[in-house]
């Protein structure tokens, strides 16, 4: 199946070389971000909305306010958080869809955050996003033929052996009949869409893909079948994704590593066990206890965490955390955590991480909400 | 809402200003030569010049609309030709009539004004009341008469309307007079048995497009899950229907009537021509044909002010109704 | 005004049984498009409007074809059947074996081919104005729609302002002054001239509402995530409008264009009517219907002829545009 997409002819040198060197930090995956060049370097990423308010007022949504993280070639990379947190906004200014208010994004090492079109070209074969909702993001008037050759088409690039070839290996890829490149979209379920939208991605053989929710639409019957081919291509043709998701469950099964957003910022940033075994930041932890789990049935683990998520208008000073956290002090209201990595290549926003695994001390911490600590 | 209130009338006041500096500068910078036109048959050179220094076409075209803006809101003093000093809503001098515009505009306006106000009454009552009972009965005979009514009003032709009604009533049957204008204060059943052939034409049409509007509304609000709610929590069916369903229903066909009265006082142009009737339309087409600008410029402008009040009113009414318009 | 293309297309899948359709070899999906044509040969008033306008528009454009199997022009005068009052001699208006609809009073001129050629003057103003409003309108409308900032401040308040101009008053006002701009006071005003003022009057004042609606639906689409995809993978300006818009927005389009045709028609008579739309030798429907006016007592029929004859030709428009909207929107309930 893989053996056809062997053909890279279209593909300079130059890509070939970094395709190869794509290969060595594969074997050791979900290590510390070592001494490996990242694929993608995210530095103080920020995007605030205007916003009218009131009468000639105006003020700023910080929907997104300052991250770092890096992607290595090859790696997942999951970004999870309520509704609301900023993680689809984070996904747009990867892909370029919204222009950063201030930070940097690089590309192998190329600034690329205020690129223009044109300079923007060539990345765009390297860097592809999957949307969420599969009947929003295919065009409803194309053939499934147009949708999945529309990348190829704008770029000017015609695949050896012509477009349809490349078309119909691209569905044979996603798991979709070849024989269906002449149908349009509202002849295929939701499942299906979302593989046409996987197909259109993988396209210009990109090195990143940004899935923005890509399951969280469809039933969880097909949720799976769709995370597994992810997983499958993400191996196969070696892919780097950032994964946004707000399902805990899904972004365990997919991703190497995983960054915790709350309110427009990282709280917590490490491997995939470190993060689901070894939580250190309170919100983490008062996450990964909601998720539902048929093995402790009671309210036994589970963290309440009460109030309303806080206004990115006018986000608390401090931790913005810490007006639904139970462990907050002055400290928290006075000084922002930074971002510090704690070894293991784990990284916590927090004056008061938490230590010991989840299962050990999820006792301790049960049933304390905020109320109890914010006097 | 005072803040929206006041938005509004400045962009009304705003778009005035642009219509008004654009009819003048149709009417003023266009022709070859207004005077031309302006002057009745065997007009020797100097009698034309003495025409353009009066009217000051001779002055820049700033001066001139500064001029006659100026003597809209505090009248001002035109040659002895032109019969003197012109009052406050001062709209120039024809020569073609002999008048001062603005008196024409005062005798003519009330014709305008009692064509379009009973027949707005007469339409909306029709139009909404039809669509209204043909969504509730929907798919019954009533509802396929109101349907088959309201397509072959919208295809019809006033003028086609207004020639039929004539023969049969007036030149027929001889049940009602030609059509003429009487003031209500002098004799009522007069005004009324002149002008009811105009509303009934006006009303035919234009209910014919609200019967269509209120019945597509209606529906829409039936369908709504406000209504299904009210339904559901066992309110009578008269209740839902009148207190809550008809309200929402009827609040955009109202916008809509707002927009429609406002461009009919601006110029019932086709219903005078049809009746014969010297209102504010038939008075801008005279005026069209004799080249008389002062009067075709002033027509323009009170249908554009019109239209304009209009606007604002039903987006008063609108907001008033519907907070949320307030706040865009 | 919900012309939303997608709420017909969650329809169309319900139609057409989801997606497990029997397999075949060589599988064609079926368009939007196509399902729409489908809907559209069903409905029987549409068949018969269609129809009814395809024969008007034959009519039409077969005009000096009819006039040659007819016999008669259009100008040609026949005094000698008229009484001393300029009357047409027999019944209804003269209507004979030679003279189907009858004679015009006064000047004696043959109605039935006055009425082709007055169709054809109708039709072409209408569908010239249709078509360079709908350019304008969908041109402007994307561009205001799609760009945004000042350009789409500026078109959207040209839209306000051509919204409140009195359209019958200033398009009676602007039409002689357009006309006395180029012509003498008593120099005869061509033909073609009169049709070309008249269709450039209607463009000025027409673009508005198609812009308006573009603008929206573009607004609409410009966040959807497919034309995101396409922005992601590099689509310029020319892509993202021509293959990604465009292609969802010809519904709504279309059956605008095809509400508008009616309405060109009857302001075209509306302004010959009140006498300044075109001269009196250009065979019109207003100018008829205006001039039979002063002989409505004594010749009663004249007033008929055209007066049922644009009423045909606008009621077969209406109802084919209705039905047309129907077919491309099937949510929308008549």
């Amino acid at each position: 199946m893989w053996g056809s997409l062997g053909e890279r002819e279209e593909r300079s040198a130059a890509e070939y070389r970094s395709r190869e060197r794509r290969q060595a930090p594969m074997s050791e995956v979900s290590v510390a971000p070592s001494a490996a060049e990242p694929l993608l370097r995210v530095r103080g990423l920020a995007k605030h909305f205007p916003v009218r308010t009131g009468f000639r007022g105006q003020s700023l949504v910080r929907a997104v306010d300052g991250l770092d993280f890096d992607v290595r070639p090859g790696e997942t990379l999951g970004l999870v958080g309520e509704s609301g947190c900023g993680k689809t906004t984070t996904g747009r200014m990867l892909v370029r869809l919204l222009e950063p208010t201030a930070g940097t994004i690089e590309f192998e090492g190329r600034d690329i955050t205020h690129a223009g079109r044109r300079q923007l070209r060539p990345l765009r074969q390297d860097l592809q996003i999957i949307f969420q909702d599969p009947y929003a993001s295919l065009n409803p008037r194309h053939t499934v033929g147009r949708i999945i050759a529309m990348p190829l088409q704008v770029n000017g690039i015609e695949p050896p052996g012509g477009v349809k070839a490349r078309v119909q290996e691209l569905l044979e890829i996603v798991g979709l009949n070849p024989e269906h490149y002449n149908r349009y979209p509202h002849e295929f379920s939701g499942g299906q869409r979302q593989r046409i939208g996987i197909a259109r991605a993988l396209a210009l053989r990109p090195k990143l893909i940004v899935a923005d929710e890509p399951v969280s639409a469809l039933d969880v019957s097909i949720q799976a079948q769709v995370v597994n081919l992810l997983r499958q291509l993400q191996r196969d043709l070696e892919l780097a994704f950032v994964f946004i998701a707000h399902d805990l469950a899904v972004v365990r099964h997919f991703c190497q590593r995983v960054a915790v957003m709350y309110l427009g910022k990282i709280v917590e940033i490490g491997d995939r066990v470190d993060i689901y075994e070894r939580p250190q930041h309170p919100y983490t932890r008062a996450l990964l206890s909601a998720i539902p789990d048929v093995t402790k049935l009671g309210p036994g683990g589970r963290i309440r965490l009460t109030g309303d998520v806080p206004t990115p208008l006018d986000p608390p000073s401090g931790c913005r955390f810490r007006t639904r956290c139970w462990k907050a002090q002055e400290i928290c209201a006075t000084e922002e955590p930074a971002l510090v990595s704690r070894g293991g290549g784990q990284a916590i926003a927090c004056h008061f991480p938490e230590s010991g695994p989840v299962a050990g001390e999820s006792g301790g911490t049960a049933g304390v909400t905020v109320e109890e600590v914010s006097k | 809402m005072t803040r929206f209130l006041v938005k509004r009338l400045f962009s009304a006041v705003l778009t005035l200003f642009a219509v008004s500096v654009l009819t003048f500068l149709m009417f003023f910078a266009l022709p070859r030569d207004p005077v031309t036109g302006m002057c009745p048959k065997n007009c020797n050179p100097e009698r034309l010049e003495r025409v353009r220094d009066e009217l000051g076409l001779n002055d820049p075209l700033i001066t001139q609309y500064a001029g006659y803006m100026k003597g809209i809101v505090t009248g001002r003093d035109l040659g002895s030709a032109q019969g003197g000093h012109c009052d406050a809503p001062c709209l120039g001098w024809s020569y073609v009539t002999n008048e001062a515009v603005s008196d024409t505009i005062a005798r003519v306006l009330p014709v305008t004004l009692s064509i379009v106000i009973p027949a707005a009454v007469l339409w909306l009552l029709l139009g909404v009341g039809l669509g209204m009972v043909s969504a509730l009965r929907r798919g019954t005979w009533l509802d396929r008469l109101a349907i088959g009514f309201s397509l072959t009003g919208a295809s019809l032709q006033l003028y086609f309307v207004g020639a039929v009604l004539l023969l049969v009533f007036v030149y027929n049957l001889r049940l009602l007079p030609v059509p003429s204008y009487t003031s209500i204060l002098d004799n009522p059943v007069k005004w009324a048995s002149g002008l009811v052939l105009a509303w009934v034409s006006l009303a035919f049409l234009f209910s014919a497009i609200y019967a269509r509007l209120s019945r597509a509304q209606m529906l829409e609000t039936l369908s709504e899950d406000f209504v299904r709610t009210a339904r559901a929590k066992g309110l009578a069916k008269p209740k839902v229907y009148g207190r809550h369903a008809l309200r929402a229903a009827i609040t955009p066909v109202v916008t809509i009537a707002g927009l429609d009265v406002g461009g009919a006082l601006g110029g019932t142009v086709i219903t005078e021509t049809t009746f014969g009737i010297q209102g504010l339309g038939r008075t801008a087409v005279d005026a069209v044909r004799a080249g008389d600008l002062p009067t075709i410029m002033a027509t323009v402008l009170i249908a554009a002010v019109f239209v304009v009040l209009a606007n604002v009113l039903v987006d008063l009414l609108y907001a008033a109704i519907d907070p949320r318009v307030r706040l865009r | 005004m919900s012309l939303s293309p997608v709420e017909g297309v969650a329809l169309a899948e319900i139609e057409s049984g989801g997606p497990e359709v029997p397999e075949r070899k060589d599988v064609v999906g079926r368009s939007p498009g196509r399902l729409a044509w489908i809907r559209l040969r069903r409905d029987r008033t549409a068949m018969v409007s269609g129809g009814m306008l395809l024969f008007f528009m034959l009519l039409a454009l077969a005009a000096p074809l009819i006039e040659m199997l007819y016999g008669i022009g259009p100008k040609e005068q026949f005094q000698s059947l008229l009484d001393g009052f300029g009357m047409p001699l027999g019944y209804s208006g003269g209507v004979s074996g030679d003279h189907w609809f009858g004679l015009e009073p006064g000047l004696g001129r043959d109605i039935f081919i006055r009425l082709i050629y007055g169709l054809r003057t109708s039709l072409f103003i209408a569908f010239a104005a249709a078509v360079i409003t709908a350019t304008l309108g969908v041109v402007l409308g994307t561009l205001a729609g799609y760009l945004g900032g000042w350009l789409d401040a500026v078109i959207n308040w040209i839209t306000d302002l051509t919204l409140a101009m009195p359209f019958l008053v200033i398009a009676l006002a602007l039409t002689p002054t357009l006309v006395l701009r180029f012509y003498g006071e008593r120099e005869a005003v061509s033909p073609a001239f009169g049709v070309a003022v008249l269709i450039g009057v209607f463009a000025i004042f027409g673009w508005t509402s198609t812009a308006r609606l573009v603008r929206g639906q573009v607004i609409a689409l410009r966040e959807r995530e497919f034309v995101e995809a396409a922005r992601a993978s590099g689509a310029g300006l020319g892509h993202m409008v021509f293959r990604q818009l465009l292609p969802n927005i010809w519904a709504p389009i279309l059956v605008s264009f095809s509400l508008a045709v009616p309405q060109f028609i009857t302001s075209e008579a509306a302004l010959s009517f009140i006498g300044v739309g075109l001269s009196d030798e250009t065979p019109s429907f207003g100018r008829m219907i205006y001039r039979s006016l002063d002989y409505l007592q004594t010749d009663p029929a004249y007033v008929f002829f055209p007066g049922i004859t644009i009423f045909a030709l606008v009621f077969a428009f209406n109802l084919f545009g209705d039905a047309l909207r129907d077919a491309l929107d099937p949510k929308s309930s008549r």
